[in-house]
């Protein structure tokens, strides 16, 4: 049986992890190979790396990170944030990435998607969709998007509230119009070879997943699905991929401040039922 | 083609000296042949064929030289896939490359169990019945004599993740992406295959 991946995501900053990872054990828990190796002997599926750097320089730092950090490495890892073309595909692939996460860049320009496929090949090419849920009841009332009313099992909603969701950008700021589900449609269809999907509702709440967002597109495409945003106990995770159908599930500041290990969780899922690589 | 990096970054952490060669003069000067590969059949065979591997390579093998295909690169020693239609594979073990088909996510990517189908095999040396490595595949080898799979894998169906014959090794996983099982494999085929 394939295996449910758990993967930690590191932020990363002008060529140092940020978002404070805490491990005792590192020297320097701002450098990126380190916190990787270290995710490496938790066992750790996968790692993505998100580039929040915004200046010019800091994306060739970028690239020089995910040199040193392929060297060290040997995971799967994907690279992610203020891709804007071919060229810096090529350069971060070149540098031994193995993935490649397309979000803004996707959404401006679609046809990104099905060229970085056809020249690289869409087992590279993932691509990242911020949800947020449309959801007036629940934002008119001032109450936390679609949380209270959730069935935490079956991810369902009470009445009034509608399994809908919309793509936005910019840190959940801008609205794009457009549906998530449908949008993960098209990236598939364009050539996308996974979708990282992160729920802008629950992303930093550690209240878990969005279960129904996730089953929701999981089931509307044949590419794996990495769940994201929210996690904050194991049984999130035993969640999203029960209910929630995810191939994988992301998470950060669970990982980084040390509250449970990668193992940890996995232990947990394992004794659930859950396949997991030990 | 995409891997040759991760492929030669291990063996490098490995202590091993590699070379990567784009043209196939000076081939039988080599100890061990690794063709790794991510990419479609057609485009890879192509370029195999203007870059004039095709016959060097074949004879590589034919002289009994260790060989290891790694994921696109074990599926090119079969004779023909389904990914390409008409395009001729290296044919240097029977059989052929198929899609998964059903109601599976494509492609197969993650980590999955590989359970030995052989006790003798060298390559398997310090390993347990069953490990697991990072896959990243939409097709899989079919091969025509079953006693050339060393290793099977669960997806919706079993399906051959590692083959041998003779001289020649093929890993339809990445062990250059699978830590300590793919250090140790990689290990085996470079100090004992």
């Amino acid at each position: 049986m394939l295996t449910k991946r758990i993967i930690p995501c590191l932020d990363v900053k002008d060529g140092r992890v940020v978002k404070g990872v805490r491990f005792v054990s590192l020297r320097d828990a701002g450098d990126p190979v380190e916190t990787a190796k270290e995710y490496e002997k938790q066992k750790a599926d996968e790692l993505v790396f998100l580039d929040i750097t915004a200046s010019h320089e800091g994306r060739r730092t970028m690239v020089e990170v995910v040199r040193r950090v392929a060297a060290n490495l040997f995971m799967p890892f994907t690279v992610g944030g203020g891709i804007r073309g071919i060229g810096d595909i090529r350069d971060l692939l070149n540098a031994g990435a193995d993935k490649i996460s397309l979000n803004t860049a996707a959404v401006n320009n679609p046809k990104l998607i099905s060229e970085a496929a056809r020249r690289f090949g869409s087992q590279c090419i993932v691509v990242a969709i911020d949800a947020k849920r449309r959801d007036p009841v629940g934002r008119l009332a001032g109450m936390p998007v679609g949380r209270e009313t959730r069935n935490r099992r079956t991810g369902k909603l009470a009445d009034r509230q509608t399994n809908s969701w919309e793509v936005v950008t910019h840190g959940g700021r801008k609205p794009t119009g457009l549906d998530a589900v449908a949008w993960a449609r098209r990236a598939e269809k364009l050539g996308a070879g996974e979708i990282l999907l992160t729920s802008m509702d629950f992303d930093g709440t550690k209240d878990g997943f969005d279960i129904a967002l996730t089953r929701a597109v999981s089931d509307a495409v044949s590419i794996p699905v990495i769940a994201s945003g929210g996690a904050g106990t194991k049984a999130h995770f035993f969640d999203v991929f029960g209910c929630g159908r995810a191939d994988a599930a992301l998470a950060a500041s669970i990982f980084h401040y040390g509250e449970f290990t990668v193992g940890d969780v996995k232990k947990y899922l394992k004794k659930k039922g859950v396949e997991v690589r030990i | 083609m995409g891997n040759l990096y991760s492929v030669r970054n291990t063996l490098a952490s490995l202590g091993i000296a590699t070379d990567t060669i784009g043209f196939a003069d000076r081939l039988m000067r080599y100890d061990k042949l690794i063709l790794p590969g991510v990419g479609a059949f057609g485009d890879a065979m192509k370029e195999l064929r203007q870059r004039g591997f095709v016959g060097p390579v074949k004879e590589y093998i034919a002289a009994g030289r260790p060989f290891l295909g790694i994921c696109l690169g074990m599926q090119l020693l079969f004779e023909k896939s389904q990914e390409s239609a008409g395009v001729e594979g290296l044919g240097v073990i029977a059989g052929t490359v198929r899609k998964f088909s059903g109601r599976l996510k494509i492609p197969h990517m993650g980590w999955n169990k590989i359970v030995r189908t052989s006790v003798r095999s060298r390559i398997f040396r310090s390993l347990k019945k069953d490990f697991y490595a990072y896959f990243c595949h939409s097709f899989f080898v079919a091969p025509t004599d079953k006693k050339v799979v060393i290793g099977e894998t669960r997806y919706g169906i079993k399906f051959a993740s590692m083959v041998e014959e003779g001289n020649v090794y093929g890993m339809q996983f990445h062990p250059e992406k699978s830590q300590d099982v793919g250090w140790t494999l990689l290990r085996n085929f470079i100090e004992i295959c």
